[in-house]
C-alpha cells in the first residue's frame, strides 16, 4: 500500500504542478500511514521530488514516450499503481492529466474526482472537496472503491516541503500497439512564452480595448511581470487574439497567483472561470462593471491611461528590487 | 459513418446555483437547461459531416423525463434520432456505463462528447468511454477530419495545439474550435417541426453502479470588499500587491 502520484516532466525536468502534487500525495500518504512512490517518463533525476516528500520515482525511460501519449501513459500510470499496491493515485489538472485520468480510472477501476481543492477530510469513507458548477459552489464527494484516483487543482494546496530521500528506479511497462492508436504528427507550441496553465500571473483584456491594434500593451505589461496574456471569449470570437487565450466557463480554467482583467465587464461566464486565482485585479472606466464585486483590488479609470502608467511604474519597481 | 452525440443537459451558464434538502441537491427551481456549450460546437461539427460527407447522426443523453426538450432541441438542429437512457445520472462512471451499452448496441464509429459539461466539471465520460469500448481517444479536440476510417484531429494542449491522426473507432472530448461560435445553429421553425416527428428512444438503464457520490454541497465563503486605488496613485497598487497580496 502507498500512494502513487504522477509528476510530470518536460524535456527531462518536473513541472511546478509535480511538485504541488507531490505535496498533496505527501499529505494524503501521512493521513493514511503510508509512503509515496511518483511514476515519470523519461525524467532525468529525481529533481526536488525528495524535497516534497516522495520516497520512490519509478522513472519509464523510453524514446517511444517522448511525446505526451494519453493512451500508453495511462496503462503504465496503472501498471505501477498495481505494483505499487497503490490505494490512492494522484494526477494533476493539467490538460494531459485531465485527459488520461478516465483512461486510468477505467484500467484501475478507481473511482475518480477531478477538480479537488483540499486533502480529504476522511479516508474512512475517503472523501474529498471538489469545485462543481464552474467554481460557483463545491462538492464533497465519497470515493467508494478499493482504489482511489484524485485528480488535483492547480494552485489549490501549493507547495510543502516534507524532505526525504528519494531512489530512482526504472519503471519498464508493457505496452501494446493500441497504447499507440493515436499518434501526434505536429506539435505547436510558442516555447519563449510562458502558459495560462502555468503562468503565476495571467493579464487579461476584452472588448474595452477597442481593437486587436491595441494590445501591445497588455503584452509589454504580461513582459514585465514574466505574465501570460489572455482574453474575453467576445474578443477570441471577434479574432482580435487566438481562442487559445479564451478564458472563462467555456474557455480555459484560470487558476494563477494573480490575475489582472484591463476593459473586461465580470460577466458571470468570465468570472467563473476565473475565479480560482487567489488574487484579482480590475481596471475599467465603468465603476459600476460586475468585476468590482469579484476583485480584491480595483482602479476606475481608462486602460489606455492607467495600463501604461503601470507598466512605467511596474519597471522602475522590478529595477528597484530586483 | 454512424456518428453519435452525447448531450449533457445542463443549467444554463447565467443560472444561480443554490442547494436544497440540506444541500444535498441542487436546486433546478427557476433555472434554465440547455445543451451543454461544448456538446453544440460537437453538434455542429457532426451535422457537418452529415451534410458534407454523408453520415447519420444520433444523439444520447442519460437523464429522466425532463431532458427530453434538450433532445428535441438537437433533433431540431438536424440529428437524426435521440436515444434516452432512462435513469437519473450520477455520476461520470455510471453514465459512461450506460452510453458505453448504446454505442456498442448502434456500433458507432464517432462518438462525439464534449471536454466536460459545466455542471459536475468532471470531464470523466468522454475518456470513460473510449477506455470501456476500446476507441481511441483524443481529448481538448478542437478540429476534426474523417478520410475513410482515418481521423486527423487537432488537441489543445498547455500553451499550444498538437496534430495527431488515428484511426476510426474514435471517441473525442470536443470543444470551441471544431466549430466557430458563429456556425453554431439556431433551430427553425421547419426543425421543430421536424423534430417533432423524429423518432425518441427510450431505453432502459443496465446497471446503476456507481464509484464516487456526492455527500454535499457548500457554497464558496462571500468576498470581501474590493479595495479601490486611485488611478493617479498607481504606486499604491503595487505596493498593496507587493506587501499586502504578496502577489510580484
Ligand atoms: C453560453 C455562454 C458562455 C460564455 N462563456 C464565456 C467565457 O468562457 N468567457 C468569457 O469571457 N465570456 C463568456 N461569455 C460571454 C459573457 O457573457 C460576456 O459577454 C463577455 O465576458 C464580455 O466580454 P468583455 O468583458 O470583454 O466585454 P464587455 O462586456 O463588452 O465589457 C467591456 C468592458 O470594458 C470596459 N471599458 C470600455 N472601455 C474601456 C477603457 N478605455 N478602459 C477600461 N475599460 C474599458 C467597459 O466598461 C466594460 O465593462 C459567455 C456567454 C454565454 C452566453
Amino acid at each position: 500500500m502507498s500512494v502513487l502520484v504522477y509528476t510530470e516532466s518536460e524535456n527531462g525536468g518536473f513541472k511546478k504542478t509535480a511538485y504541488e502534487v507531490a505535496s498533496y500525495a505527501k499529505g494524503v500518504a501521512d493521513m493514511m500511514g503510508t509512503t509515496v512512490t511518483a511514476i515519470s517518463f523519461n525524467a532525468n533525476d529525481a529533481g526536488e521530488l525528495g524535497t516534497y516528500g516522495v520516497n520512490k520515482l519509478h522513472n519509464v525511460a523510453n524514446s517511444k514516450l517522448e511525446k505526451f501519449n494519453a493512451a500508453a501513459y495511462a496503462s503504465a500510470i496503472a501498471q505501477a499503481a498495481k505494483a505499487e499496491g497503490a490505494t490512492v493515485v494522484v494526477i494533476s489538472s493539467s490538460a494531459d492529466s485531465k485527459y488520461l485520468g478516465s483512461l486510468v480510472s477505467v484500467q484501475l477501476e478507481a473511482g475518480y474526482v477531478s477538480n479537488v481543492t483540499a486533502l480529504p477530510s476522511s479516508t474512512e469513507p475517503f472523501t474529498v472537496k471538489r469545485t462543481v458548477f464552474t467554481n460557483k459552489a463545491f462538492s464533497n464527494t465519497a470515493i467508494t472503491t478499493n482504489v482511489k484516483l484524485v485528480g488535483l487543482s492547480k494552485n489549490a494546496y501549493g507547495l510543502k516541503e516534507n524532505a526525504t530521500d528519494c531512489a530512482v528506479q526504472e519503471f519498464t511497462p508493457s505496452l501494446n500497439d493500441a497504447d499507440f492508436n493515436v499518434t501526434v504528427q505536429s506539435v505547436d507550441k510558442a516555447t519563449d512564452k510562458v502558459t495560462i496553465a502555468d503562468a503565476e500571473i495571467v493579464v487579461s483584456a476584452g472588448r474595452g480595448l477597442k481593437g486587436p491594434e491595441n494590445w501591445g500593451m497588455v503584452e509589454e505589461l504580461a513582459d514585465v511581470l514574466g505574465a501570460a496574456t489572455a482574453c474575453s471569449k467576445p474578443v477570441s470570437d471577434l479574432g482580435w487574439r487566438p481562442h487559445s487565450e479564451h478564458v472563462g466557463q467555456t474557455g480555459k480554467p484560470v487558476a494563477s497567483n494573480l490575475y489582472i482583467a484591463i476593459g473586461i465587464s465580470g460577466a458571470i461566464q468570465h468570472l467563473a472561470g476565473i475565479n480560482s486565482s487567489k488574487v484579482k485585479v480590475v481596471i475599467n472606466t465603468d465603476p459600476e462593471a460586475p468585476f468590482f464585486k469579484a476583485a480584491d483590488y480595483g482602479v476606475v479609470g481608462d486602460a489606455f491611461e492607467v495600463v501604461p502608467a503601470l507598466i512605467e511604474k511596474l519597471k522602475a519597481f522590478k529595477a528597484a528590487n530586483a | 459513418m454512424k456518428i453519435l452525440v452525447c448531450i449533457s443537459h445542463v443549467p444554463d451558464t447565467t443560472s444561480k446555483i443554490n442547494f436544497t434538502d440540506n444541500n444535498t441537491q441542487f436546486d433546478t427551481n427557476g433555472v434554465q437547461f440547455v445543451i451543454n456549450p461544448n456538446d453544440e460546437f460537437g453538434l455542429t461539427r457532426a451535422m457537418w459531416f452529415k451534410e458534407k460527407q454523408g453520415a447519420s447522426v444520433d444523439v444520447v443523453t442519460v437523464g429522466g423525463a425532463e431532458v427530453e426538450p434538450t433532445l428535441r432541441k438537437a433533433l431540431a438542429i438536424g440529428a437524426d434520432t435521440a436515444i434516452r437512457v432512462d435513469t437519473p445520472a450520477t455520476d461520470g462512471y455510471q453514465v459512461s456505463k450506460q452510453l458505453t451499452a448504446v454505442i456498442k448496441d448502434g456500433g458507432y464509429d464517432l462518438v462525439i462528447a464534449g471536454r466536460e459539461s459545466i455542471d459536475y466539471n468532471g470531464g470523466m465520460v468522454p475518456g470513460m468511454v473510449a477506455a470501456m469500448t476500446g476507441a481511441s481517444f483524443v481529448n481538448t479536440c478542437i478540429s476534426l477530419d474523417v478520410d475513410g476510417t482515418n481521423a486527423t484531429a487537432v488537441r489543445e494542449i498547455d500553451g499550444g495545439k498538437e496534430t495527431v491522426t488515428a484511426s476510426l473507432p474514435l471517441v473525442i472530448g470536443g470543444q470551441k474550435g471544431l466549430v466557430e461560435e458563429s456556425d453554431l445553429r439556431i433551430p427553425n421553425m421547419r426543425g421543430i417541426m421536424m423534430a417533432r416527428k423524429k423518432p425518441l428512444k427510450v431505453v432502459p438503464a443496465t446497471d446503476a453502479s456507481t464509484e464516487t457520490n456526492s455527500v454535499s454541497f457548500e457554497k464558496p465563503e462571500p468576498k470581501g470588499q474590493v479595495t479601490l486605488v486611485d488611478a493617479g496613485d498607481l504606486d499604491k497598487l503595487i505596493d498593496l500587491l507587493h506587501n499586502e497580496a504578496k502577489a510580484i
